[in-house]
């Protein structure tokens, strides 16, 4: 039986978030194959989206008393975890369609799982969103399932 | 140009070309900027190693699953395309630290142009700290 996760935290798990429509500029993505050190010439010119533009796209942008104290901004889909440091964790996509300067796109969030496991260190909260991103069209451009880990 | 005999010439056990990779104070900063994350790990020093008890400024876990996904689109060229991705993060790395990507041909599907690629990440100490697995996608006869 888990010692962290009561029954009222695990009723979270199957909501979503409200949408999020976001268009894609040329600079958003010459300003993150900078920063990501791209070496394709079309990433660079922003031309084209590297692989992994959606999680700069789509990360909340939010006011600064916003921010918990660890400057992690608070995600409203998620419910008050009785452990509070976030680690990256991991991430799994699948990509339908390239993503080009000028398309709009759409993000819906659904939180699927919580769990708990042990780690060397302490006990760890485990939590799953899957991600779905498609186009104007409403044709699908990615679909994501991201990983995160409290300790 | 696309070309249609390259997944011909690949098996199972072939080795992606390498690549060091060492983020600094301001790849760290560009990368979080254009996310807009002010998670204070990756910034504030004092905070991070005298709050979180971190040895250095942690690097961004999905700077290096994009790390990874460009040496995948290197080895691949313009010949395939990324059908899938996936990565984890299992060990904290700081600004600073020299790390080296190495991967390989998993498998190769000839009848539907699906090659798997194991992908990972190790720091000096010879530790995996990303491990990843990439599915791409050649043209086929």
């Amino acid at each position: 039986m888990s010692s962290l996760l009561n029954s009222e935290l695990l009723s979270h798990i199957g909501r979503s978030a409200p949408p999020r429509k976001e268009l894609v500029t040329r600079r958003d993505i010459r300003k993150y194959s900078v920063a990501t050190g791209q070496t394709r010439a079309s990433f660079l010119a922003g031309d084209e989206a590297p692989p992994m533009f959606h999680i700069a796209l789509f990360w909340d942008v939010v006011e600064m008393d916003q921010l918990s104290p660890d400057g992690v901004s608070v995600d409203t889909l998620l419910p008050e975890f009785p452990l509070k440091r976030a680690m990256a964790g991991g991430w799994k996509i699948e990509y339908f369609k390239k993503i080009h300067p000028g398309d709009v796109l759409t993000a819906r969030r659904t939180l699927t799982d919580i769990y708990e496991k042990k780690g060397s260190k302490g006990p760890l909260i485990f939590y799953e969103l899957i991600v779905k991103i498609e186009n104007e069209a409403g044709e699908p451009v990615l679909t994501e399932k991201i990983t995160r880990i409290l300790r | 140009m696309t070309d249609l005999s390259r997944i011909k010439t690949l098996s199972p056990g072939d080795v992606l070309p390498g690549r060091e990779f060492c983020c600094d104070n301001v790849q760290l900063f560009f990368y979080n900027a254009s996310l807009w994350n002010a998670h204070r790990i990756h910034y504030d020093y004092p905070y991070a190693t005298q709050v979180e008890g971190y040895p250095g400024l942690v690097v961004a876990g999905p700077l290096m699953g994009d790390w990874l996904t460009q040496c995948v689109l290197d080895w691949m060229e313009q010949d395939a395309t990324l059908v899938s991705f996936e990565y984890s993060n299992r060990k904290a790395c700081y600004t600073g630290d020299v790390l080296n990507f190495a991967g390989e041909v998993a498998s190769v599907e000839q009848d539907n142009g699906l090659v798997t690629l194991d992908l990972r990440i190790t720091d000096r100490e010879g530790d995996t700290v990303t491990p990843g697995r990439a599915v791409v996608r050649f043209p086929f006869d």
